[in-house]
């Protein structure tokens, strides 16, 4: 048990390391803009003297890895810092309740968790299926057809599912809305009802690229000789695969369920932007367009962030599945 | 909820329906073994394909019979089945047309092919074909601005169509068919581009760490360790902002820093393979022989190495090439790739995406935007068939 601990907690370091790297590594992207954030706050119509007072109040004037501390020890505190847009409005039109970074990120953020969620509680059981299916049935039609039908549907670009399904779910036969109008307070139903399309169109996307591991998996373990013995036996080739071969293909698919759910992070980008989806996507693909840099810096780390951790949790759920790799000689 | 009423139901029917189809099986060709021992899911899937193959033919009728006006429902479902018939039809024929024609290997390589291969590789010269040509092809120039904005597709004049535009033109009056035709050139030409500089990038510094080992191979593992762990998109779009900044001041055009930001990115996956495939091949035999005699790194990389790594890269360079294309199409789509003069597929999806929303009345003023995103997808889904077989072919995964 000491061992599995110990192999964990070098992995949790390491993923620990990493996002510190990943930091600084976007810290120094974002300060190798030309100019700094006070003209890029004040835009055209600054004076020297009020760039002056932003570039103090924001501690531009200290030097780089000062500034790279403190955004960090910020960062850890959640103080992600307050969008560009909102102080560009405060500065022209005054008041002064503005909201945070975190603020605006932090309900957008639950919503995308609440978009991943429902693609993954469809996505895994029906590409699991598929894929047991798949490799029960290997070299039938269906086998055949669910293989064009994966490749083709992994290879197309998800703005080009999106609309597919937008024009027959929405257009054609209104079964679902086109939209993502989302809002606090809804109803359950009303916002799953509402996310359908959007989970549709990523589980479209994941479910292809899982079916597809779950039935190498188990047919690479086809050939092993615990399986020729419960076939001897006399099982049958449904009862072989689940009960024999799944178990002992479980550490790949967990595998590739994790970094599945790791794509969804990214894919989710493209996805929001089509149906509108007021998501942490959206809301980065719009502050690119304004170069909005706070909001930038916030959301790519949230999105590195979760990338590593899920890559981090495969890793560790792969150990712990496999006895091999939990008792390194 | 009506919608998933009627799926329960019909599933519920199929499922009887399987049964009976078994049962009625067994009695009447007295157990034959293959009625005996049919599994239901077996039942059950046989009865569903039949299902669903009448479900598909009985919609293309009510497509072609129905009048115009009821039929626009069924105008998308009819496309799709005649492009699927069609393209399987012109597969066959080139598959047929290349075991018959060329040299006595290319020939064999046809023999051997399955259809999904033969699409590829048509779709693939096709495409080329289109690229390299397209100044004659096009009707007209990609940036040319032909007065009449909005015209339908369909060339029909009663409902809005120009029969010189067969594909209509854009919200500001330029010519769909030969933005289409020039897309071709500018977004396959800039992701064949892309991907040739990432393999360049990445194959030269992986095999540059396989055979010197050391501290530059840690180094170098180690920065592409932190760029793999940003996601590729998001990371591209964060430094595609920047780039928005830097671009006009230094009057170099926003395109070349999206290929160069694309390709370094890209480049950290080609290394990590180049460094495996490297690595195995650094401790051959062959490579001691090598470096006994005295031979310089240039030649055992070019010389020795690259020739035996050429499989593993050939498909990996399908596959890459795949990836940086949707990625180019993707940050086109959300406005931060390839610039508005250029004809590009992924902008040309966003800027006419709207007119989705009225298909339900007039079908072809909605395929304008599926013809560019189908366009994209046509392609990728013809590179990955053909790397799905080589693979297929160089593991001799047949089972």
């Amino acid at each position: 048990m000491g061992a599995i601990l110990k192999i964990i907690a070098q992995r949790l370091v390491l993923g620990g390391v990493t996002l510190l790297v990943v930091s600084l590594v976007i810290f120094l992207a974002v300060n190798a803009l030309p100019g700094d954030f006070a003209e890029a706050i004040l835009g055209q119509g600054a004076t020297p003297e009020a760039i002056e007072a932003i570039r103090r109040d924001l501690g531009l004037d200290r030097p780089l890895w000062e500034r790279y501390l403190v955004w960090l020890a910020r960062m850890l505190q959640g103080d992600l810092g307050v969008s560009f847009a909102q102080l560009n409005f405060q500065s022209n039109l005054g008041g002064t309740q503005l909201k945070t970074v975190a603020e605006q990120i932090a309900p957008r953020f639950a919503n995308t968790i609440f978009l991943a969620g429902v693609t993954a509680a469809i996505a895994v059981p029906v590409s699991l299926m598929l894929g047991v299916l798949a490799a029960l049935y290997r070299g039938s039609i269906f086998d055949r057809a669910a293989n064009i039908f994966t490749l083709t549907s992994i290879s197309s670009p998800e703005f080009f599912l999106a609309y597919i399904l937008i024009l027959f779910l929405a257009v054609l036969n209104p079964v679902f809305p086109s939209l993502s109008n989302i809002y606090e307070g809804m109803s359950f139903f009303d916002r799953l009802e509402r996310t359908m399309l959007p989970a549709l169109t990523l589980t479209l996307v994941v479910t292809a690229h899982m079916m597809r591991m779950t039935r190498a998996a188990i047919i690479n373990l086809l050939a092993s000789p615990y399986i020729e013995m419960a076939r001897l036996k006399g099982l049958s080739p449904m009862r072989v695969i689940v009960v024999h071969a799944l178990p002992n293909a479980l550490a790949p698919i967990i595998n590739v369920i994790a970094l599945n759910l790791a794509y969804l992070i990214t894919g989710v980008v493209v996805v929001e932007v089509v149906f509108v989806y007021p998501g942490i996507g959206q809301l980065f693909v719009d502050s690119v367009k304004i170069r909005d840099i706070p909001v930038v810096q916030a959301c790519c780390l949230i999105f590195a962030g979760a990338y590593i951790l899920l890559n981090l949790t495969a890793d560790i759920l792969s150990i712990l599945s496999n006895p091999r790799l939990r008792h390194p000689k | 909820m009506s919608f998933w009423a009627t799926i329960l139901l019909s599933l519920a029917a199929i499922a009887v329906a399987a049964w009976v189809f078994r049962w009625g099986g067994q009695k009447l060709t007295n157990n034959r073994p293959f009625f005996r021992d049919m599994p239901f899911g077996v039942a059950f899937g046989y009865v569903f394909g039949a299902v669903a193959l009448a479900g598909v033919v009985h919609l293309y009728v009510l497509a072609r019979t129905l009048p115009p006006a009821e039929a626009n429902k069924y105008f998308f479902f009819r496309l799709a089945v005649e492009g699927f018939i069609g393209f399987s039809i012109a597969a066959w024929l080139f598959r047929a047309a290349g075991r018959r024609i060329g040299t006595q290997a290319s020939r064999k390589l046809f023999r051997q092919m399955p259809l999904t291969a033969a699409f590829g590789i048509m779709i693939i010269l096709a495409y080329a074909f289109v690229a390299i040509f397209a100044g004659w092809l096009a009707p007209y120039g990609q940036e040319e601005v032909l007065g009449a904005a909005n015209v339908v597709p369909g060339g029909d004049p009663a409902i809005g169509g120009d029969p010189r535009f067969p594909l209509g033109t854009d919200q500001i009056g330029r010519d769909i068919l030969s933005r289409l035709i020039y897309g071709a050139q500018n977004t396959v030409g800039i992701a064949f581009v892309t991907t040739a500089l990432a393999f360049f990038l990445g194959g030269s510094f992986g095999f540059l760490a396989a055979t010197l080992g050391g501290w530059l191979d840690q180094l170098l593992s180690r920065f592409v360790d932190v760029l793999m762990a940003i996601p590729a998109l998001i990371f591209a779009l964060l430094l595609m902002t920047i780039a928005t900044v830097w671009a006009p001041k230094l009057g170099i055009p926003l395109t070349v820093f999206m290929v160069i930001i694309i390709a370094v990115i890209d480049s950290t996956r080609v290394f990590r393979l180049a460094r495996a495939v490297g690595l195995n091949i650094v401790v051959m035999d062959y490579i001691e022989a090598a470096k006994l005699r005295g031979e310089g790194l240039g030649y055992l990389i070019f010389r020795e190495i690259l020739p035996n790594a050429y499989a593993p890269l050939l498909a990996e360079f399908g596959l890459r090439f795949c990836f940086v294309f949707l990625t180019i199409a993707s940050l086109s789509f959300l406005g931060v790739g390839i610039q508005p003069p250029l004809a590009d597929w992924g902008t040309m999806v966003r800027d006419l995406a709207q007119f989705i929303n009225f298909a339900a009345f007039a079908p072809q003023v909605a395929v304008a935007p599926l013809l560019a995103a189908g366009a994209i997808a046509l392609l990728t889904v013809a590179v990955n068939f053909v790397v799905d077989w080589m693979l297929q072919k160089s593991s001799g995964l047949k089972e």
